[in-house]
């Protein structure tokens, strides 16, 4: 088989897995009890007939199984529907929503990504340092710290307290200037930041100090090579194969991650447009944010994947 | 004459060496301890503190009050003791991390065991089901299912566990593949073992190390879903007191009363680390190669 048609296959076989997971999203959303229109129902003035009305122009009215089928034949021509809540088109509230997520989630990745490097690979050179057990700790405190909690007390000392920092938003109406911006911008990116930093330094020492294990690495020291080359050259190179994976992974992650920090920050985001449309139980907007979500999980998957069977020589097409 | 004592010197058991190595790890020993402290208090919580965690004291009712000697955290604007709140809140919290890691491992082992032990169909099916769930982002589907369900605590639980058991049935699946060719599993098929048998009596025990690592580390997970949950009004519902509803309702007082928020928060930070820990200990003392 060659490189063509493994990429086919598998693009294929990515068809499958969207549909399934299409399935699941729209039968938790539409079966659980309740509907968007529960919100009438305890207002006298709204009559029965009323409330039909609005069902039958929603389709709501239908069996679940049809809807779903209607849904997915607009989903795959582009057609997402309007909003319950606004009336809106749901493509445009969210591309009006995606730059603000792209711009927090791209920050925060910069930034993850700039501190785990270079602390994962200096605790696995300098190993069971003090340096290396410091990192580590404060890795297992990355990791298991409830991020809401983070973005609360900075909130509370640099926006309140000290008033360093603006505590919600994405730039001070009539100004929107770059500080400004970036001002606004520090506080939650550092805080999306902090779990991945954390995981990705950690998983980069991993994947060091498992390659400086491998037998090229002491052919490389035994015939003369400084460390410096030994370590940047030859292990770093290898070393950063798996850690692209879960990196690349992780932004996908990071993208609905960031419900959390967008709610608290008030940032005008995907992730503040999907708690927002929780409150009014939006299914148009709730199953294309959800889509939204999974697919950038399943399509980074497959990239990652066929990446590696062109980079990695070993990796047979089958 | 044989000294009985001799066999029990010998530290060269499984169990033993296991116990030796996790004895070495001091940060999961410590955390050991501190989770059962935790625990305890959280089941004698009725006998540590003499205010009830919705008792109202009407003298301070309106602001909150800093902590003092009598209410070491401080109490909230409606005159409860806030310590007793966040002790109570333990109760929730421990309860949901260690019953829904129990349930995403019971889930997990049974559709990993399955998958790796029959394999072909079976397997593929069983995985293709576990690439689905797992490419739905987690946070949101939980936040939209418990929204939606408006969950008593069990149902919390089952929510939370019944979406947390993909990375245990891979881990199972990979251990069951490379079981599946000993020795001790083909001398027990000749015997006639039936398949259940063979899976869950043989093979299981010598994959127990690993599942139990990964319990441990998801009780750390689902203590950080469920206070994340109900951080945002979708999970436990008050009065019941939880961390995570416990900061959700501090944030009206953050600028004049900041330490509410900080209690809860911190022991969500604490219990959670000591998990991890305990999982990073349990790892060195039954799965020594990593």
């Amino acid at each position: 088989m060659n490189l063509t048609t493994f990429i086919v296959k598998r693009v294929l076989a990515a068809v499958p897995l969207l549909l399934g997971i299409s399935i699941i999203l729209f039968g938790v959303l539409h079966l659980a009890p309740g509907g968007p229109l529960d919100v009438y129902a305890d207002i006298p003035g709204v009559s029965h007939e009323a409330l039909e009305n609005i069902k039958r122009e929603l389709g709501l009215d239908q069996p679940v199984p049809v809807q779903y089928v209607k849904w997915l034949g607009a989903a795959v021509r582009g057609q997402w529907g309007y909003s319950i809540r606004t009336g809106r088109a749901v493509a445009k509230d969210i591309r009006e929503r995606m730059p603000a997520t792209f711009l927090l989630g791209g920050t925060a990745f910069v930034l993850a990504l700039a501190a785990a490097l270079p602390l994962g690979v200096l605790s696995a050179v300098r190993q069971y340092s003090l340096l290396d057990y410091t990192f580590t700790f404060l890795s297992f405190i990355g990791f298991s710290m409830p991020i809401f909690w983070l973005a609360l007390m900075l909130q509370s000392l640099f926006a309140v307290h000290w008033q360093l920092l603006p505590s919600a938003g994405m730039y001070t109406i009539g100004d929107g200037g770059f500080a400004d911006r970036l001002r606004h911008l520090a506080l939650p990116a550092s805080i999306l930041s902090v779990a991945y930093m954390a995981s990705w330094g950690r998983f980069t020492r991993a994947s060091m100090l498992d390659v400086f294990g491998l037998d090229y690495i002491r052919t490389a020291r035994a015939k003369g090579l400084g460390e410096r080359t030994v370590i940047y050259r030859h292990a770093l190179r290898n070393a950063l194969v798996p850690v692209i994976t879960i990196v690349a992974l992780d932004f996908a992650g990071m993208i609905s991650g960031a419900v959390i920090t967008e709610t608290i920050f008030a940032w005008p985001g995907m992730g503040r447009l999907f708690i927002e449309s929780m409150n009014g139980r939006d299914y148009p907007v709730l199953m294309a944010l959800l889509m939204i979500g999974s697919f950038a999980l399943v399509a980074i998957n497959l990239i990652t994947d066929i990446v590696y069977s062109i980079v990695d020589a070993r990796i047979r097409y089958d | 004459m044989t000294d009985p004592s001799a066999a029990m010197q010998d530290p060269r058991t499984l169990l033993g060496e296991a116990f030796k190595r996790f004895r070495r790890h001091r940060l999961a020993v410590v955390s050991l301890a501190l989770l059962v402290v935790f625990s305890l208090a959280a089941v004698l919580a009725p006998y540590l503190t003499p205010y009830t965690f919705d008792g109202q004291d009407v003298a301070l009712l309106g602001m909150p009050t800093p902590p003092s000697l009598a209410h070491p955290m401080g109490t909230d604007h409606l005159g409860r003791d806030n310590a007793t709140r966040v002790l109570y809140g333990a109760r929730v919290s421990l309860l949901v991390g260690l019953l829904s890691a129990l349930i995403a491992t019971l889930v997990g082992t049974i559709v990993g065991a399955l998958a790796g032990f029959y394999g072909g169909a079976t397997d593929n099916v069983l995985m293709r089901a576990t690439d689905v769930v797992l490419s739905i982002p987690l946070l949101p589907l939980v936040i939209v299912l418990s929204g939606f369900l408006r969950p008593n605590l069990y149902l919390l639980v089952l929510i939370i566990g019944v979406l947390g058991w993909m990375g245990t049935a891979r881990l199972v699946r990979s251990q069951f593949l490379s079981l599946r060719g000993r020795d001790f599993v083909e001398a027990s098929r000749a015997l006639g073992g039936s398949g259940i048998r063979i899976m869950f009596l043989h093979m299981l025990p010598n994959a127990l190390g690993p599942i139990l690592v990964s319990t441990t580390l998801s009780v750390g997970g689902a203590i950080l879903l469920e206070s994340a949950l109900s951080f945002f009004g979708f999970g436990v519902q008050p009065p019941t007191p939880t961390w995570g509803n416990l900061l959700n309702s501090s944030r009206d007082w953050l600028d004049i009363a900041p330490w509410i928020a900080t209690f809860p928060g911190l022991f969500i930070l604490v219990t959670v680390l000591a998990v991890n820990f305990l999982g990073d200990g349990l790892r060195d003392a039954f799965d020594p190669r990593m």
